[in-house]
């Protein structure tokens, strides 16, 4: 048997599944949080599967060192040995068990389940489920169904855990209520997140890699931010097109409220006093809340006025509007954002790739709480 | 006192073969069952079809061919030949074997809807978990179903303690070998003597009232959320 790379999750399946057929190709670091994005029925839940072995296609899937399908060696790893946690969109709970039998059920399957018992109190203090342990599972709200089903997954010791939309079931107000647990997790377990998600704001929330879907095949794999930059994607011309980039906390003015925010290639002010001095933060920039200057203007509300440099100027020539990538930094070395601006606007200005321009960005969002 | 004992014979009998049929039953019931629910081979309907042929089929044809199969030249002539009798046709363990497969169609159903209900989810779910196969049945199969397997084994049992054609067939009317309770009715009512065919009778009326309301009662408890 061929050894595989020790820090990598890598996929490469073809095949048919009732009519539908899926082509996925992609390789990815195995750690942090990956989402496998796209819209409904893309296949992004098949890919997970395969992953999982719950689901058959030909191929080759290797995680963490580990051969787990090579169909031309018939070799295929059932999924009670490949040790991934699963949480799926319905949380799926066993209804004969309660939440505590329900939580250890992988535990106890573990070889060394001595520890279960200590780390079954951790996982139900960090999910904020401790006071349900001996609850019959109907008699759960839907968000603390999910976050048992997480925490179940997490205490079978898995090498990876695979989420499969496991919000799309809730109601806005429960979906931000878990969120946080969730951008929580894989900064307390150092386990790889695969995270399969048609929501954009979850997606910006959690992931630092995608796996962007189509139709049944994979059209890119790579760093969030990349991805929402190529030009080659559709995601750079999509009119909820947006940029997510990571920025440390530099300062906080107290008197305005203010917080500012140290990106590669600039600063920028985020309205309120958020995160701690020198924690790593992320902001969601979106293409639409995005003007360009040929100077920086100081007669302006925008707060947010940052050199920047033309990288690119996409667009359907028929279309009103033109998606420009620009480079943050005099010199343009620095993180990526995405203008939307008319073509009038675009003659008027004379705009061109290698121009020095002025961002203005009128809205930057932090979106994750993590510290 | 010979009189009781005529009453009481048939009783224990019968109870005795209702109770040994229902073990066996749900010993075999059960694989036919998850392999009905959870198979994709295409002639699994004709499998379903012949299990539950026993459903349409008169009691005596049935009947008829198992007393043809237990005699000294069919295949039960052959297992009795093992203890060194002839045939196992009017013995308690021919009445065993044949209550076996009469009844095993109203055990097969409950539990094969059942294992249907449970899904794939659970056991999906159970493997992420690291349970092998065998483990997820039956820690999580199994449980899931358990309704189904009481609806099962009162059936089974109520129907044993019932059948009258398939019993006479091959179990004859031996006492205190297979003479059941149905056949002992029959004989009661033939010969006249009305008040034991109606303590029987009538027993029997109680018995199966009650065991339908043990059903019906556990099903709802069972169905009922929560512990």
């Amino acid at each position: 048997m061929s050894a595989a790379p020790a820090d990598t999750i890598s996929m490469d399946l073809a095949g048919t599944l009732g009519t539908f057929r899926l082509d996925a190709r992609f390789e990815l670091p195995a750690r942090g949080v990956t989402a496998i994005f796209g819209p409904s029925g893309c296949g992004k839940t098949t890919v997970l599967r395969a992953l999982a072995g719950l689901t058959r296609i030909p191929g080759r899937v290797a995680v963490a060192g580990e051969i787990w399908q090579d169909t031309a060696r018939g070799v295929f790893v059932p999924p009670h040995r490949r040790h991934v946690g699963y949480v799926f969109q319905e949380a799926s709970l066993f209804a004969h068990l309660s939440v505590r039998d329900n939580l250890l059920y992988g535990a106890r399957r573990v070889a060394s389940s001595v520890l279960a018992d200590p780390a079954l109190q951790e996982i139900a203090e960090l999910l904020g489920i401790a006071h349900l342990l001996d609850r019959a599972t109907t008699a759960l709200s839907g968000g603390e169904r999910q976050r048992v089903a997480v925490g179940r997954a997490l205490l079978s010791s898995p090498r990876i855990l695979l989420m499969d939309e496991p919000l799309s079931a809730l109601d806005q107000a429960t979906k931000e209520d878990i969120l946080p647990y969730f951008e929580m997790l894989h900064a307390h377990f150092a386990v790889p997140i695969i995270y399969v998600s048609h929501d954009a704001a979850e997606v910006e929330r959690l992931a630092e890699r995608l796996v962007l879907m189509r139709a049944g095949e994979v059209l890119a794999a790579g760093p969030l931010a990349e991805l929402q930059t190529d030009p080659a994607l559709p995601m750079l011309t999509a009119p909820e097109a947006t940029v997510v980039i990571e920025g440390t906390v530099a300062a906080h003015d107290r008197h305005f409220m203010l917080t500012d925010v140290d990106v590669a290639g600039g600063r920028l002010v985020v309205p309120g006093l958020r995160g701690t001095l020198g924690s790593r933060r992320r902001l969601r920039i979106a293409a639409s809340d995005v003007s360009l200057a040929r100077s920086a203007a100081t007669d302006t509300t925008i707060a947010n006025v940052l050199a920047a440099r033309i990288v690119a100027v996409e667009g359907d020539p028929a279309e009103p509007q033109v998606s420009i990538i620009l480079a943050l930094g005099r010199d343009g070395g620095g993180c990526r954002i995405v203008a939307r601006i008319t073509r009038r606007s675009l003659s008027a200005l004379a705009l061109a790739p290698g121009d020095a321009v002025y961002a203005q960005v009128k809205s930057v969002a932090l979106v994750a709480t993590r510290a | 006192m010979l009189a009781s004992e005529e009453l009481w014979s048939p009783i224990r009998l019968t109870l005795a073969l209702a109770t040994i049929a229902t073990i066996l039953l749900l010993i075999v019931g059960t694989p036919v069952a998850w392999w009905l629910a959870r198979s994709k081979a295409r002639w699994k309907e004709g499998v379903a079809a012949v299990v539950a042929m026993p459903l349409v089929l008169p009691p005596t044809v049935l009947g008829f061919y198992l007393l043809i199969a237990f005699g000294p030249s069919g295949p039960g002539g052959a297992i009795a030949s093992l203890w060194g009798a002839r045939t196992l046709a009017f013995t308690f363990e021919g009445l065993v074997l044949g209550s076996v497969i009469y009844s095993l169609p109203f055990v097969v159903q409950p539990i094969r809807n059942a294992f249907e209900a449970v899904g794939d989810r659970p056991l999906e779910v159970a493997a992420t978990l690291r349970a092998p196969p065998w483990d997820a049945f039956w820690t999580v199969a199994v449980p899931l179903a358990r309704p189904g397997f009481m609806t099962a084994a009162v059936l089974g049992f109520a129907h044993t303690v019932g059948e009258f054609g398939v019993v006479l067939m091959i179990g004859g009317n031996i006492p205190g070998q297979t003479k059941l309770l149905s056949v002992a009715i029959y004989d009661f009512v033939e010969t006249q003597r009305w008040s034991e065919a109606h303590m029987l009778a009538g027993g029997m009326v109680v018995f199966s009232f009650l065991v339908i309301l043990a059903m019906f009662v556990l099903e709802k408890r069972m169905s009922r959320p929560g512990r």
